[in-house]
């Protein structure tokens, strides 16, 4: 393997080069461009030295944004807000349903339980529109539209699949026979799946805690769909600025920095649970 | 064959019937299940129904009318043929690139490792997020593409605002968010295979060209299988991308199945076509996922025997 000649290391070394580049460029140009006044930005050549300013961050964090019309309210800290309270509480739900779920399917095969576990599998895949389009409709009737408790509901339509199946393989993992040999000792099921079966298969349901939330955060068709400007999360928010007059380009880019920013960091943290969480359990890091 | 064994070893003086307790504890992904289905349902009811928001009074059944009208609708087509376009370019160039990506990180370097995960990053941004960067980095005015564009001679270069160029930057905008994944699949599948053939290969002096498409490439088929279906079910779909960079336009030049299902929902208000497209859509993926289970459940199997 190892009688690798100059000509290729080189060539290697530029393909890796370009590859990074490609794919780095855009975050830290925007990350850049989030530094800088609207002048700097609006420069011709764009420039790559300039005077670093938090302008952009304090105008969004204090919802102030003063332009030559007079000041502006901007609600992006409420976006950021719905954000993080809509990904948090759905993956909580998502946990507290789908792992004693994931925990019957892994340890007893009980008559349409494949069905159950398939069908949720088969609508991770299946155009979000299909369901999204009638339940606006059902969601007016029945007073759910634009509330915090609708959205919850839908996004389990992400976190549920998700955690029920990359947990199901977590406790498929672990030996019956622990569970057995503590049950015998007189213990009663919960005690057993309380002791025993969540505390081992805990990285695993971490890892598929934190997956749901990065997949939640992202998320960007049912808020459009479901809520409105009070309820709407960072994707949905930030795509609203773009189009709104008055807001400056560096603003939009701190926005993007700071929506993107906690799903960026948490994907580090896991990185090692990544691989098997997106491909759902199939493949492992 | 474990739950064979548990039914035996069972231990007595159980307090919930054993056999209620599994259903005890998937009834909230039971009702999670439900309460898609019935949405569902209600999508198939409006596919055969003649229903505009517009005109509620006007609802009825008009059984396959939105269906037979695709026929001779070409809009319809032209949703058609971009979604598979659309489906079919970025999974093929996503594949690629991933391949030759993880092969060029194959090896288990410091380096390595840090640049895949560096690549995790534009994976774990929101791709409507992600079509806003590229919004801004294409902007005429003042975008940092426009102006690498027009050093190369390409001056006026209307990256998504014009229609013969829409197509390329929304499918360029995919292939940053997504090739990672593939890549990252593939990486794990490379590193996961059995080190013997290609240290006998190497013993042989066999050609490089005949070690990739006569052993790396049948091993890892089982990933690239999966991770191509596994693409190739979000792309047809794709709506975030597309939506956040041009709501489906110029003109109709994007629109493909949820844009324009999101366009004759919410903009003409026509329901009906709407959800019958939807179906269409649903048949597509839901034959394309069959496939992909079977596979993914193969792969699923191999990785559990491992742990």
């Amino acid at each position: 393997m190892e009688h690798t000649s100059l000509l290729e290391r080189i060539l290697r070394g530029i393909a890796l080069t370009l590859v990074v580049i490609f794919f780095m460029f855009p975050i830290v140009w925007i990350l850049m461009m989030s530094f800088q006044t609207n002048e700097t930005i609006l420069r011709i050549p764009p420039q790559l030295v300039f005077k670093p300013t938090l302008a952009n961050y304090t105008a969004l964090i204090t919802g102030k944004l003063t332009t030559a019309a007079g000041t502006l309210d901007i609600a992006f800290m409420r976006n950021l807000w719905n954000s993080v309270f809509l990904s948090v509480t759905s993956v909580a739900v998502a946990l507290l349903l789908g792992v004693p779920a994931a925990y019957a399917f892994a340890r007893h095969k009980f008559r349409g339980s494949e069905d159950i576990a398939f069908t949720l599998l088969s609508f991770r895949f299946a155009p979000a529109l299909l369901v999204l389009l009638p339940l606006t409709l059902y969601f007016q009737k029945l007073g759910l539209a634009n509330t915090y408790i609708g959205l919850i509901w839908v996004y389990q339509l992400i976190c549920l699949p998700l955690i029920l199946w990359i947990v199901r393989g977590y406790f498929e993992d672990i030996p019956a026979d622990i569970e057995y040999a503590y049950r015998i000792a007189g213990h009663s099921w919960f005690a057993t799946f309380r002791k025993i079966a969540l505390p081992l298969a805990g990285p695993g349901i971490a890892a598929a805690g934190l997956l749901a939330f990065i997949f939640a955060w992202n998320n960007f068709v049912f808020a459009l769909v479901l809520a409105s400007a009070d309820k709407q999360p960072v994707t949905v928010g930030a795509l609203a600025f773009i189009t709104s007059s008055g807001i400056q380009y560096g603003q939009i880019s701190a926005a993007i920095v700071l929506s993107i920013t906690p799903t960026l960091a948490l994907a580090l943290y896991a990185q090692r649970y990544l691989v098997e969480g997106l491909s759902l359990g199939a493949v492992k890091g | 064959m474990t739950a064979a064994t548990m039914q035996r070893n069972r231990p007595s003086g159980v307090r919930i019937s054993k056999k209620v307790l599994p259903y005890v504890l998937s009834l909230p992904a039971l009702l999670v299940c439900i309460g898609i289905l019935i949405p569902f349902f209600t999508s198939v009811v409006y596919s055969f129904q003649r229903y505009r928001l517009s005109q509620p009074w006007a609802r009825q059944f008009n059984w396959g009318d939105n269906y037979i009208s695709f026929f001779t609708d070409p809009r319809f087509w032209n949703t058609l043929e971009i979604s598979l376009l659309y489906a079919g370019i970025t999974v093929l160039l996503e594949l690629l690139l991933g391949l030759g990506i993880a092969m060029l990180l194959q090896k288990r370097t410091t380096l390595n490792n840090f640049i895949s995960i560096m690549l995790l990053m534009p994976l774990m941004t929101a791709p409507a997020l992600a079509a806003l960067m590229w919004k801004l980095m294409t902007n005429p005015g003042f975008g940092v593409l426009s102006y690498l564009a027009s050093l190369i001679g390409l001056q006026d270069f209307r990256w998504a605002s014009s229609p013969s160029t829409a197509l390329f930057t929304v499918v360029l905008v995919d292939i940053w968010v997504y090739t990672p994944f593939i890549m990252i699949l593939l990486l794990a599948g490379l590193r996961s295979l059995p080190t013997q053939p290609f240290e006998a290969a190497a013993l042989d002096g066999v050609p490089r060209s005949f070690v990739f498409f006569r052993i790396t490439l049948p091993m890892l088929t089982p990933y690239i299988l999966t991770a191509t279906l596994f693409r190739l079910l979000d792309s047809i779909q794709q709506f975030d991308i597309i939506y956040a960079m041009t709501q489906g336009g110029p003109g109709d030049t994007l629109t493909v199945f949820q844009v324009e299902a999101y366009l004759n929902f919410f903009q003409s208000t026509n329901v009906g076509r709407s959800a019958a497209l939807m179906i269409i859509l649903w048949a597509i993926t839901y034959f394309l996922s069959n496939i992909f289970i079977k596979n993914w459940l193969r792969l699923r199997e191999r990785a559990r025997g491992q742990a």
